[in-house]
């Protein structure tokens, strides 16, 4: 799909050229995708709180559970996982879910304690809840703390010690001053005794009165100002209780970056050709924002009218008119548009907060989603992050969450337009709306490539934009899944930065087809081998991939081979993928798809597995070896030698790993 | 551009006067049994919060009329993508808003440009006042740019004024609907505030032009 459309849909100066309107009905690239579906079965889907239609495309739903009372009335949120379980946060408390079999979740407890978000993490024996609304009580109470200034409520987080799953104890908290929104929990490589919290708040800082030494000042009235920072939180594992702050970086101190990115070097180069045709067909362009646009008559012919007063002339402008005002046009837009000019201390109005933070620290690296910017943080100093990149972007509402792909080399931030409350992907809005932006990552710096949007419209009763998701350990790609709230979960692959590509979905129709209602995936996530999505309104919903033609069995069964102990979403681990036969047949099935290694070489390797898998003890060795030997001498010939290296480097750990 | 506060209490207390019946209203919605779906754990809401929906409604349909003159006022691209935004982010939102009433059966306001509704509105906390709408609708190019942001910037500030005023009236935003909403307007109206900023910051200096 070209973005062009982006460009064109600026208004005044441009105009359109045939060919560049999108349909937002069609999938993209469909006619390189023999299985994708002709027309989008999402559309028309039939509206029901539980009875609604369904789509599913190259997956499949396990289970459906619905919620019990008093969750059933209230939303659920986030998703955290442990072992064989399932966190479920939820705006009455949080449901913890036995997926010993996943299709038949068991509800093995349900904790009252009303808070929005309720957006859940683990760690060991730990479990920690968000809470930012007015109404959240330290007592866990359900009637609300009708006082503007009280002791009794809480906004901040809530730490339970779930060392007994079935009868969580709730065994402290930390106020903050915004409250927390979400949080992220960060793991310290060299501090075995604690471990950290991010706590992203985005509410109204609370009177002082309340919560001591809450200033809504800005920093330069007073250093105190509980805007403009995050707060790091400190939790002894062996006293959860005596958790505190440790430190509130200022992480947007001196921020200087602009309020775009760069377009991506495909969108250039579109406009560039567009600009050139329309050149030669007589009209004129500028460049704006770094890309070429096409003036309208109505802008550039007082332009030359005026042109032709100049040289005291009258009548039709001449060709060297026309040449004059082309050449001038470059000044003319650089007198228009400027660059921006910064505060006396040389910054520019920075966010007050993040949304969220999602760690990686195996690399040192956090992306934040904060507010009007995505920010590359360094945590390598888990208590002090520091700031090293900052990316913004006119066509992003709201920064809302960040994904790294396994090897740190992109990020991917969504933008949450409307606040997850809105219906925004209706044909009408636009494709880079409501979006996810992905950038390439090197030397930590961010280089935009392209939007991702869910490639279906919903209709005007569906919440939807991008929301929560996670990687799909697919070795060798970069799979995510990703919620899009009453748009469902689409799965998509973004090796690719510049061109990301759906390859899966499930869709349910609304919740009521005649008005907005609250419901849809709040989050999709993989963990162990299934996609777990949290139902606003619905439940907690189980879903596994089916192997199809973008994405094979070999593929598949890799994935689910990954086995974590937990997972918080926004706390990355890095993906090592266990030797399996499945891992060697995943690369091959992708050099198969992409011409990477010639058939009869995939095809002799295959068979080479095939042997290999018959045999035990040292013939299964040797196989293998000579297998690996074979792959890695004819790896610098392929077409993708890297990939034919990594197939290598498979059998090799298989060859070593315990038949 | 600062605004009276004692002007814009007088327009809270009289949306609270119209929608005078909330308390019987919060009574119905309480013995009415749970709807199908959760109405995010409805609590009592209050005279606060229905004076903030309903004004927000007003509030944001003053926005949408003056984002809509961008494309017919030359606005520059950058100006005129940041008011499509604002036009279909505050229509939705103005729904929602509805919504929210009109399941609890408190009074909709007319969410249109009428000169009454325009009467009643500009006394809400960054408001443009007639003057100031007659002055931004005859501004063109790089004119209406710098009057449009300066003006929707105080509009946007008058909104977290609106948002502060809920959260600090006693019993207000204990319904989830009610602080999720005005949560969303304060982060998103504070990111754009912020946006707009550096648009104004990037505006060539006053009196030039192309």
């Amino acid at each position: 799909m070209t973005f062009v459309t982006k460009t064109l849909s600026l208004g005044v100066a441009l105009v359109s050229l045939a060919g560049c309107a999108s349909s937002r009905s069609a999938p993209a690239d469909a006619d390189l995708t023999p299985e994708e579906p002709q027309v989008d079965p999402r559309v028309g889907l039939r509206a029901g709180l539980m009875d609604a239609a369904e789509a599913t495309w190259n997956m499949r739903v396990v289970s459906r559970t619905p919620p019990e009372a008093p969750f059933s009335r209230n939303t659920n949120s986030d998703l955290a996982f442990t072992g064989h379980y399932v966190i479920q946060g939820n705006y009455s408390g949080f449901q913890i879910w036995d997926v010993t079999d996943p299709a038949q979740p068991v509800l093995t407890k349900a904790y009252i304690c009303p808070a929005s978000q309720s957006d859940p993490s683990v760690y060991k024996n730990l479990l920690f809840v968000s809470a930012e609304d007015l109404a959240a009580r330290l007592d866990c109470g359900t009637q609300g703390v009708p006082d503007t200034v009280s002791a009794e409520r809480l906004r901040g987080i809530r730490i339970f010690d779930i060392s007994d799953i079935a009868d969580p104890k709730y065994v402290g908290n930390v106020q903050t001053c915004r409250g927390s929104h979400t949080h992220t929990v960060v793991e310290d490589p060299n501090d075995s005794a604690n471990v950290y919290v991010y706590i992203s708040g985005s509410g109204r800082v609370r009177s002082p009165s309340e919560v001591a030494g809450c200033s809504l000042l800005q920093p330069e009235q007073d250093s105190g100002s509980a805007l403009f920072r995050i707060e790091v939180i400190k939790v002894p594992l062996a006293h959860p209780e005596q958790a505190a702050i440790v430190s509130s970086p200022r992480i947007f101190e001196g921020l200087t970056a602009p309020a775009t990115h760069g377009e991506a070097p495909q969108d250039v180069a579109e406009a560039a050709q567009m600009a050139a045709a329309a050149r030669a067909a007589g009209w004129f362009t500028a460049t704006e924002d770094g890309l070429e646009v096409v003036l309208t008559r109505e802008f550039t012919a007082p332009l030359l009218d005026s042109i032709v007063a100049a040289r005291q002339g009258t009548g039709t402008p001449t060709g060297a008119d026309s040449a004059a005002l082309q050449a001038a046009l470059p000044g003319i837009f650089a007198a228009m548009y400027p660059a921006p000019s910064l505060r006396p201390d040389g910054t520019l109005p920075g966010p007050s907060q993040c949304h969220d933070i999602t760690v990686y620290p195996a690399i040192g690296l956090a992306g934040g989603a904060c507010a009007g910017y995505g920010l590359l943080l360094d945590i390598r100093d888990v208590a002090h992050p520091k700031r090293i990149g900052a990316v913004a972007d006119s066509n992003f509402s709201y920064w809302h969450s960040a994904t790294f792909n396994n090897d740190g080399t992109k990020l991917l931030f969504s933008d949450e337009w409307g606040g997850g409350g809105a219906a925004k992907c209706r044909a009408t809005d636009k494709p880079e709306w409501g979006a996810d932006a992905i950038f390439t990552l090197a030397e930590n710096r961010m280089e935009f490539r392209s939007y991702y949007k869910l490639p279906a419209p919903q209709t005007a009763q569906e919440v939807c934009v991008a929301h929560n998701g996670s990687l799909i350990p697919v070795p060798g790609r970069d799979v995510m899944v990703q919620a899009w709230y009453e748009g469902g979960l689409s799965v998509f692959d973004w090796t690719d930065a510049a061109h990301p590509r759906e390859i899966a979905f499930f869709d349910r129709g609304p919740v009521d087809s005649t008005k907005l209602s609250t419901g849809g995936s709040w989050s999709g996530y993989w963990y162990n081998g299934h996609i777990y999505s949290s139902e606003e309104a619905r439940g907690l919903d189980v879903l596994e991939l089916t192997p199809n033609a973008l994405l094979s069995q070999n593929e598949i069964d890799a994935a689910k081979s990954v086995q974590l102990e937990y997972l918080n979403v926004q706390g990355q681990p890095r993906i090592v993928w266990p030797a399996s036969f499945a891992l060697p047949r995943a690369y091959l099935d992708q050099l198969a798809r992409s011409g990477g290694y010639a058939p009869e070489r995939i095809f002799a390797a295959r068979n080479s597995l095939v042997l290999a898998e018959g045999q035990a003890g040292t013939a299964r060795q040797e196989t293998l070896k000579r297998l690996a030997d074979r792959l890695t001498a004819e790896a610098a010939a392929a077409a993708d030698p890297a990939k034919v290296r990594l197939a290598a480097a498979a059998v090799t750990a298989l060859a070593s790993a315990e038949p | 551009m600062q605004r009276s506060l004692a002007r814009a209490a007088a327009a809270l207390t009289l949306f609270a006067a119209t929608a005078c019946s909330g308390a019987s209203h919060q009574a119905a919605a309480q013995d009415a049994p749970a709807p199908a779906r959760a109405d995010n754990g409805r609590r009592p809401h209050t005279a606060a919060d229905v004076a903030f929906m309903s004004g927000m409604i007003l509030h944001h349909a003053q926005a949408v009329v003056i984002a809509g003159w961008a494309p017919g006022h030359g606005a520059s691209p950058a100006v005129q993508r940041l008011s499509e935004r604002i036009v279909v982010g505050q229509q939705d939102e103005i729904a929602i808003l509805r919504r929210w009433l009109v399941d609890r059966g408190e009074p909709v306001p007319a969410a249109d440009s009428s000169a009454h509704t325009m009467h009643h509105a500009t006394d809400m906390p960054g408001m443009l006042s007639p003057e100031e709408l007659a002055q931004l609708d005859g501004a063109r190019g790089p004119a209406f740019d710098r009057l449009f942001l300066t003006l929707m910037i105080a509009h946007h500030r008058g909104a977290l004024v609106m948002v502060d005023r809920l959260f600090g009236a006693q019993g207000a935003g204990q319904d989830q609907t009610v602080f999720r909403i005005a949560s969303d307007v304060h982060a998103d109206q504070s990111t754009e505030i912020g946006r707009m900023q550096q648009m104004l910051a990037s505006l060539p200096p006053e009196g030039q032009g192309p």
